[in-house]
């Protein structure tokens, strides 16, 4: 098997000023499926050609911003390896239990130093996509209900240690470093790491800030639907950072915008196959802007001063 | 389609309003804004300068200012990440989360001067 330890992103759960809003605007207008609200008061979706219960969660605070970003393992032996290696290496883990969150087996959360709180599973309700898995539609009425993302694709993590995280992800986890930004003096100011075949899973920026979050990313399958994003996004006064664009990073075109509570987030399509095998590509920090926005060229202010 | 109108509360929606003038008090400049619209939202659509524009969401703080002349009312809850209450009481705002009653005086805070009014 080819990918193998941790599969993907799995889940990102975000912390919303209005949850009724939050729920609007993430079923109508971004068009998640709605999966329900647990007793603690989250809110859950899913991506229409996810099978996994969920990978979205919302849940009403005074501060914007993420909670937390789970990655899926291959399975439960795998989840307790990384476990025992995430403490040898000198991380503090706790198990969450089974149920917790809705429709979730065990968890394996810490946190890394930049702030962000990490989390890995093994077991998630398949409830499929709504297709079936015997002579399958190729989409449905979800795939056309607002901008509709496949899935949730990777998220972009600020804070101050992105060293640690690097490590930790690279070392004990498996990823591997597919695109950097570098300063002259070699300090790394941002990374795009992958866990498969995709050009990122994970990226993180160096921030003053710890537990910052740039952005939440999810997948289009065709610029032309990036595009239509945009057109649904003004259609509903969705405030847009960045895009319709290319990234010279990963070469995906993207927009940015952000949620009804300010919480960045990024439709996304393109990129290119990465593998392990491949040398990193660096992009010095004087080409960030063409590395940001390949065809304006510029470092918009936003993209190193606005988090939540 | 969503139908309730988000942030960027758009002047063709509602009925009852009128123009006030918001004077960014370091450079004395001024736009025209709506009492229907967020401050930030009148200065951005107009392609005006002055307020840093981030999400305008009440999210992200950069569009942070302090009232320091008329009257606002607060149309959006503020991330308490960065306006805390006693920062309200100040009239230390984000500029996104709220309209103009009459003409406003503001001072710029978001960011660069983040701590002027904390104490």
């Amino acid at each position: 098997m080819a990918i193998t330890g941790v599969l993907r992103p799995g889940h990102a759960q975000i912390r919303v000023l209005d949850l009724e809003e939050g729920v609007k605007f993430y079923r109508d207008v971004l068009g998640l499926v709605d999966m329900g609200r647990d007793s603690q008061g989250r809110h859950y979706f899913k991506a229409w050609d996810e099978r996994d219960h969920h990978s979205v969660l919302i849940r009403q605070a005074d501060k914007t911003g993420i909670d937390l970003f789970g990655f899926k393992v291959d399975s439960e032996a795998t989840l307790e390896k990384f476990e025992k290696d995430l403490q040898a290496y000198g991380v503090t883990t706790k198990r969450i239990p089974a149920g917790e969150m809705m429709n979730t087996g065990e968890r394996v959360q810490f946190t890394l130093n930049n702030g962000h709180a990490i989390e890995l599973y093994a077991d998630k309700k398949d409830v499929g996509n709504g297709l079936g898995y015997h002579n399958p539609k190729p989409w449905g009425p979800d795939a056309e209900r607002g901008i509709a993302p496949t899935r949730l694709d990777h998220a972009l993590l600020a804070g101050g240690d992105l060293d640690q995280a690097l490590d930790i992800f690279v070392n004990v986890l498996g990823f591997y470093l597919v695109e950097e930004v570098v300063a002259p003096d070699g300090m790394k100011i941002a990374v795009w790491l992958s866990c498969s075949n995709k050009t990122h899973d994970i990226a993180f920026l160096r921030h003053a800030e710890d537990g910052k979050l740039h952005h939440v990313s999810f997948w289009l399958e065709t610029w032309e639907k990036v595009l239509r994003a945009a057109d649904i996004m003004s259609m509903n006064d969705v405030p847009v950072d960045i895009g319709p664009t290319r990234h010279g990073i990963t070469r995906g075109a993207t927009i940015y915008a952000w949620d009804r509570s300010g919480n960045r987030f990024e439709t996304f399509s393109g990129g290119y196959p990465a593998y392990p095998d491949h040398a990193v590509i660096t992009w010095p920090v004087e080409h960030l802007p063409e590395g940001l926005d390949y065809a304006q060229r510029k470092l918009h202010e936003t993209f190193l001063t606005v988090f939540s | 389609m969503e139908t309730q109108k988000g942030n960027t509360t758009s002047v063709m929606t509602e009925e009852a309003y009128e123009y006030v003038k918001i004077t960014i008090a370091e450079t004395g400049e001024s736009f025209d804004c709506s009492t229907n619209e967020s401050v930030l939202e009148g200065m951005r659509r107009l392609g005006k300068r002055g307020i840093p524009v981030g999400c305008r969401s009440g999210g992200c703080s950069v569009c942070k200012c302090q009232v320091v002349k008329g009257e606002y009312h607060q149309h959006r809850p503020m991330s308490t990440e960065y306006i805390s209450k006693q920062e309200l009481e100040e009239n230390c705002v984000l500029t996104c989360c709220i309209k103009p009653k009459d003409n406003l005086e503001v001072k710029v805070i978001g960011k660069m001067h983040k701590n002027v009014c904390e104490k």
